[in-house]
């Protein structure tokens, strides 16, 4: 690929006077708006009159997305931010920023008032809301068109309609579209949803009217749990939505999750762009999804895009939408719901489809007709997105984890990938936001290029200094299950009944990893005596040319012979040999391309320690090895074990967060499983009970204390 | 007289005979000695190996401690270690001592190599005695503690020793002294580290307070001038060893200890990292390792590390573990006075100190103890030619009454004398605070700092926009806007600036590649003091 050096760039670095220039990926992503032209059937035309300026009322990756299509339009772009957002990309992208207020949402983001100062500040004519805060905001909208300001998205009407999920369900039945059985109207409290939900048959699911997004919603499958799941939806949907109207519907077991993106204008047209799959979800929030789905057979897909676009001409709708289906074993489909916004993994549609959603928006809501007809939308290879969350995949499958990232770099330089993030290095992953770090979307020319493609980009993906959820993303991507396409709404719980544990190594993979792993100790065992300003001692300090090594990994204990002979490391390992050249370990580097005999393996060396612990990435998942010689080795056994601490006795805060409340006093006797505190983190709610019944001996939180990860916050007797 | 002539003849074969029989017993007798002789050099060798003996050996291990042969083995690189005076025994002939007696006495001495570099080290066997320090014993360590001053190579000590030996008496405690002495002697010539592996108690411990590290193995050594006992009948105080002079108690509350690790085999590991950021001797320039890790290259992550709001902390730590190679940096006394941050680094391979106020904990200030820690540890870089990074946020000293009372005027003095005595090169990067007296002290320009630096969230004023005002228009009544008109006046690197007081203000992304080429610029510094005997620090 040949690159030319902006003009900036250089500017950049010849202003600072370094002496060398690498630090490519820094300042790429500020410069280029787009990385590769994938928009092959949207191409901009120059004399279509657009907006002056626009300003996204919005952050992180989407606001950058945006910012992107408007900068290869020629509009100037307004970005808004908050305290914790000053340092942000999508701010330093942008044309313009407006500082609008504090860190929590509510007091930046989600303040009409404020943004609406921004937009008279700045001129802009027209507002891209993203998706999230006031994106499906009526209001909002209201406002807007009361200051003759565009709203990039459709009218007000249509986000009434379908914001409510009753209302939705009523105009969705009257467009002929399929619906799910359900009680229509508004549950007034616990018993009457027990009573509803008895009336539907369990399973039922309940859930926010004004929700979305996975907040806010429970499946109940006894009275218990409806009881309980109608008391924390509701706080959810009141700290989240401001409103806390629920309603019950059939819960329909073992579904997929499959979607239609639509376009419309304001001319009456509307077409479809076909499927989303977005089975693979933990908790409604989804994790991978693809287009097209594997699934759905032609007369299926004709059907739900029909349908769609029959509810979309009904309502009047413009800009993009999706329309969200259950689909059963059957390939009966139920409409679910409606989103009148840009949705998160709508790139993979852009990818199949060569549309800019983006544009097209923008395009319809200056008042131009669609330029792409439904013939002119086809399938074009499979993409499949993986969105990396900060969340730790080990605890639930993905809670919530904070951090700066001292260390960042996107995989952008394979074929086939688009990283889609609004951070870089040096970025915080704040309480403040969602937890996303980036929307990983790789396509191919059939699903399995798209994803052995995702699984090479997870393994070149280099984040230091948070938790994230690597390790379940291509854990997912190699099962066989999802290989086959044999996936739904239950996939994960299914597949990890108890929980995701981790990349189980083969023997062979572990061999692999513990040859490996030697390399770099010898690597690093030889630079320790490298000094290039002190005398050599020749006289009786050996050469050193091989170890005989000790690991420990997974519990599991091994001995392993080094030597080093013509530039390569020859590793014994019993019976196996394994070759690496000596310069293909090098420890400073973030990712190491390693040729193990006739393998090519790459491995990241996260962090190692004089006392001979070696964090090492291997295929997504990062292993702890523990070498130490083993000369050294030999006296272990005649160290004394550290006492480890009964912790089934603390109530340990799982994520950082805020103390919602404390349904406990000291002195109190507590039964295992019984409720303790509730811990909201990235407004979801968290349960915290107690492991094991007892006496509660001390409290350490109040409510509206911020906690930290892993901080004790009660402890038991 | 052919009777004679055979008599004579008789009486010649008869000597000669006799001289033969006579020579032969010689020669037997001499192999006999030589081979008895070799056989209890072999004999005493072996028992020289077997310290105390395997009973006390299995004792030692059941602690969970390492025998003292043990632990040398595993801090020196394999098959390296020279060992000095294995054949000396104690003389002491009181108590029945004159029948127990062990070849090389109660402890190990000789020189070995880490990571290829020499190193003089003795090791005190707890199986002989417990360890206790006879004359014997303390001659040994002056042995190689005096040639380690010759030669010009680190002395460590791994110590675990009950103290002096009470037959010997008074012998004993000459002994100590003449140890002490030579620490004193040695101390800014060769790095001196002191590990305690066991028991540290007494007259014994002014040995590894006067060396410049002492790193401790946590739950198995303490360190203590009185035990539990004592203190239980003098004072009445109930404590437990660990409680009143263990790792967790010397590295957090007393600072005594500058670090501890878990165990026996983790504290050589340890031991064999540090070693390698340590020069041999004052005659060495700081050590230059191979370096993987590019020092030409922009760090992205220091751009954003200042939060946004100038009251919100932020993790100094971050800073330095960005700045240094790998993020590979070896914090010294990492628990206590946790508001300043010392440690060591390597910036292209060179090892550096780095000094770093905390903004995470008490806002960063000097207090008592934060400048104890500091001023100890820049004196140690000074002496030993290792360049000085000092990373700066500091609101000023920590007011107060215990603060005063406790002579913070007295410890806050040792810092600015360390930072103004020093004459290795000093680089200053301001990060934000720089205010009031505790600005001068650390590494200012006006102390001789070679290169200064300032990140642009920077603001060197005599004291924060609130407090100043308040004193500047005492009474008036638009205090908020004076306030504004400081800030806007102070509050930013300007002022310093426009002085000269700061070389430059740079993006913060930066640092990283313009310390790398400053130390290499500065390598040819050339500074000295006035001549004197010594200067005299306010101790």
């Amino acid at each position: 690929m040949v690159v030319t050096v902006p003009k900036i760039f250089l500017e950049r670095c010849f202003s600072l006077n370094k002496p060398n220039i690498c630090n490519v990926l820094s300042v790429f992503p500020n410069v280029f708006p787009q990385r590769r032209s994938i928009y092959t059937v949207d191409p901009v035309d120059p004399k279509e009159p657009t907006f002056r300026k626009i300003l996204i009322a919005n952050r992180g990756e989407i606001a950058c997305r945006v910012i992107k299509t408007a900068k290869r339009m020629g509009i100037k772009t307004v970005a808004v931010y908050s305290v914790a957002d000053s340092q942000s990309l999508h701010v330093r992208m942008a044309d313009e920023g407006v500082f609008i207020g504090e860190s929590p949402a509510s007091e930046s983001y989600l303040d009409k008032t404020k943004i609406i100062d921004a937009i008279k500040l700045t001129g802009s004519e027209a507002v891209h809301p993203g998706y999230g805060f006031l994106s499906e905001n009526a209001e909002f909208v209201e406002m807007l068109e009361n200051e003759k300001v565009s709203f990039i998205g459709p009218s007000a009407r249509c986000i009434t309609g379908m914001g409510d999920k009753l209302e939705s369900k009523r105009l969705a039945m009257a467009a002929g579209v399929n619906t799910i059985p359900g009680f229509d109207g508004i549950v007034k409290d616990a018993d009457h949803c027990v009573d509803i939900s008895r009336r539907i048959g369990y399973p039922v699911m309940i859930k926010a009217s004004a929700g979305g997004g996975g907040k806010g919603m429970r499946i109940a499958r006894n009275d218990n749990d409806a009881r309980e799941g109608f008391k924390l939806s509701t706080q959810e949907a009141q700290s989240s939505f401001g409103d806390s109207r629920m309603l019950v519907e059939k819960f329909i077991d073992n579904p997929r999750h499959i979607e239609i993106q639509v376009l419309g204008d304001k001319h009456g047209n509307v077409i479809h762009l076909n499927e989303r799959e977005c089975s693979i979800q933990r908790r409604n929030q989804k994790v991978i999804e693809e287009a097209p789905s594997v699934f759905l057979d032609e007369a299926t897909r004709k059907a739900m895009g029909e349908q769609a676009v029959s509810l979309c001409k009904k309502l009047g709708y413009s800009s993009a939408g999706t329309v969200e289906f259950l689909v059963d074993s059957n390939r009966n489909f139920y409409f679910l719901e409606m989103n009148t916004r840009l949705q998160v993994e709508h790139p993979i549609t852009e990818s199949i489809t060569g549309v800019d959603l983006v544009q097209q928006m923008i395009r319809v809501a200056k008042g131009h007709k669609l330029n792409i007809s439904q013939e002119d939308v086809k399938i074009n290879g499979w993409a499949i997105e993986s969105r990396v969350y900060a969340e730790d995949p080990f605890k639930n499958f993905g809670l919530p984890s904070i951090g700066r990232l001292y260390k960042y770099i996107e995989p952008n330089n394979l074929p086939g990938v688009r990283c889609d993030s609004g951070i870089q290095e040096g970025s915080e992953i704040s309480v403040y936001y969602d937890p996303m770090i980036c929307k990983l979307v790789c396509s191919g020319k059939d699903r399995k290029e798209a994803i052995d493609r995702s699984i090479q980009a997870l393994d070149s993906y280099v984040i230091r200094g948070v938790t994230h959820n690597i390790p379940l993303l291509r854990d997912i991507l190699i099962e066989k299950r999802f290989n086959s396409g044999d996936i739904s709404t239950n996939y994960l719980p299914e597949i990890y009944p108890d929980g995701f544990k981790g990349l189980q190594l083969k023997n062979e993979e572990t061999h692999k990893l513990l040859a490996m792993g030697s390399a770099i100790f010898a690597t690093n065992e030889l630079r320790r005596r490298q000094f290039l300003n002190a005398p050599k001692h020749k006289i009786y300090g050996e050469n050193l040319d091989r170890w005989q090594l000790y690991i420990e990994l997974n519990d599991k204990k091994f001995q392993v012979k080094v030597s080093q002979t013509n530039g390569k490391f020859v590793i014994n390992l019993g019976e196996e040999v394994f070759e690496i050249k000596k310069t293909d370990i090098n420890l400073a580097k973030p990712i190491l391309k390693i040729k193990l005999n006739q393998d090519d393996e790459v491995i990241q060396l996260m962090s190692k320690n004089a006392s001979g612990y070696y964090h090492i990435v291997y295929k997504g998942t990062t292993y702890k090895l523990y070498i130490i010689s083993q000369r050294s080795a030999d006296y272990l056994h005649v160290m004394p074990e550290k006492i480890k601490f009964d912790i089934s006795k603390q109530i340990r805060s799982p994520m950082p967060g805020l103390v919602k409340s404390i349904s406990c006093s000291i002195g109190d006797e507590v039964a295992e499983g019984q409720e303790l505190c509730v811990i909201e983190a990235m407004k979801m709610q968290n349960s915290m009970v107690a492991q094991t019944s007892g006496r509660i001996r001390c409290i350490n939180i109040h409510p509206g204390d911020t906690v930290g990860d892993d901080d004790i916050l009660i402890e038991l007797a | 007289m052919p009777t004679f002539s055979l008599n004579k003849h008789l009486l010649f074969c008869v000597r000669k005979n006799v001289e033969n029989v006579f020579k032969t017993q010689l020669k037997y007798s001499t192999a006999t000695h030589t081979l008895k002789v070799i056989d209890r050099i072999k004999e005493k060798r072996a028992e020289a190996l077997l310290g105390g003996g395997q009973k006390r050996i299995d004792t030692q291990h059941k602690k969970g401690k390492l025998t003292a042969r043990e632990r040398i083995t595993l801090f020196c690189d394999h098959d390296s270690f020279v060992e000095y005076d294995m054949f000396v025994e104690h003389s002491c002939t009181d108590f029945g001592m004159e029948k127990q007696k062990f070849p090389g006495d109660s402890v190990i001495t000789g020189h070995g190599l880490v990571n290829g570099r020499p190193v003089y080290v003795f090791s005190q066997d707890f199986t002989v005695f417990g360890g206790s320090l006879s004359s014997a014993h303390a001659t040994k360590i002056c042995k190689i503690m005096d040639q380690a001053i010759l030669v010009g190579a680190p002395v460590v000590g791994l110590n675990d020793s009950g103290g002096a030996r009470i037959q010997e008496g008074v012998a004993s405690l000459a002994g100590y002294a003449d140890i002490f002495q030579r620490n004193v002697l040695a101390s800014g010539v060769v790095p001196q580290i002191s590990l305690i592996m066991g028991p540290c108690a007494g007259g014994a411990v002014y040995s590894p307070a006067i060396t410049d590290f002492t790193f401790m193995v946590e739950d198995t050594s303490y360190l203590f001038i009185t035990g539990p006992e004592v203190v239980k009948s003098i004072t009445n105080e109930d404590v437990s060893q660990q409680e009143l002079g263990g790792a967790k108690t010397h590295t957090s509350i007393s600072g005594v200890a500058h670090k501890s690790f878990e165990n026996d085999v983790d504290a050589l590991l340890q031991l064999r990292n540090f070693m390698g950021f340590l020069p041999q001797s004052n005659k060495f320039p700081a050590p230059i390792r191979e370096c993987d890790d590019p020092c030409n290259l922009d760090v992205p992550y220091l751009d954003t590390i200042i939060p946004p709001s100038s009251t919100t902390p932020y993790d100094m730590l971050d800073v330095v573990l960005s700045l240094v190679d790998e993020r590979d940096f070896f914090e010294i006394m990492p628990k206590y006075a946790k508001n300043i941050i010392v440690g060591f680094g390597r910036m292209n391979g060179r090892t550096v100190g780095i000094v770093g106020n905390q903004p995470k904990v008490a806002a960063g200030c000097l207090d008592i103890n934060a400048s104890v820690k500091a001023a100890r540890f820049v004196r140690f870089c000074d002496a030993f030619n290792l360049p000085l990074i000092t990373l700066v946020d500091v609101p000023g000293f920590l007011p107060g009454v215990t603060q005063e009372h406790n002579g913070i005027i007295r410890h806050g003095a040792k810092l600015l004398y360390a930072y103004a005595e020093a004459t290795v090169p000093k680089l200053t990067v301001i990060t934000r605070k720089g205010y009031g007296g505790a600005y001068d002290v650390m590494s200012s320009k006006h102390l001789r700092g070679d290169i200064n630096y300032c990140w642009p969230t920077a603001e060197v004023a005599v004291m924060g926009a609130k407090g100043a005002v308040t004193i500047l228009y005492k009474g008036k009544p638009d205090i908020q806007e004076r306030e504004a008109e400081y800030i806007d006046k102070f509050g930013s690197p300007f002022p310093a600036a426009q002085r000269g007081f700061i070389d430059d203000i740079i993006e913060p992304r930066t640092t990283r590649w313009r310390l790398c080429r400053d130390l290499d610029l500065l390598e040819t510094k050339k500074l000295e003091n006035p001549s004197k005997k010594h200067g005299n620090i306010p101790l």
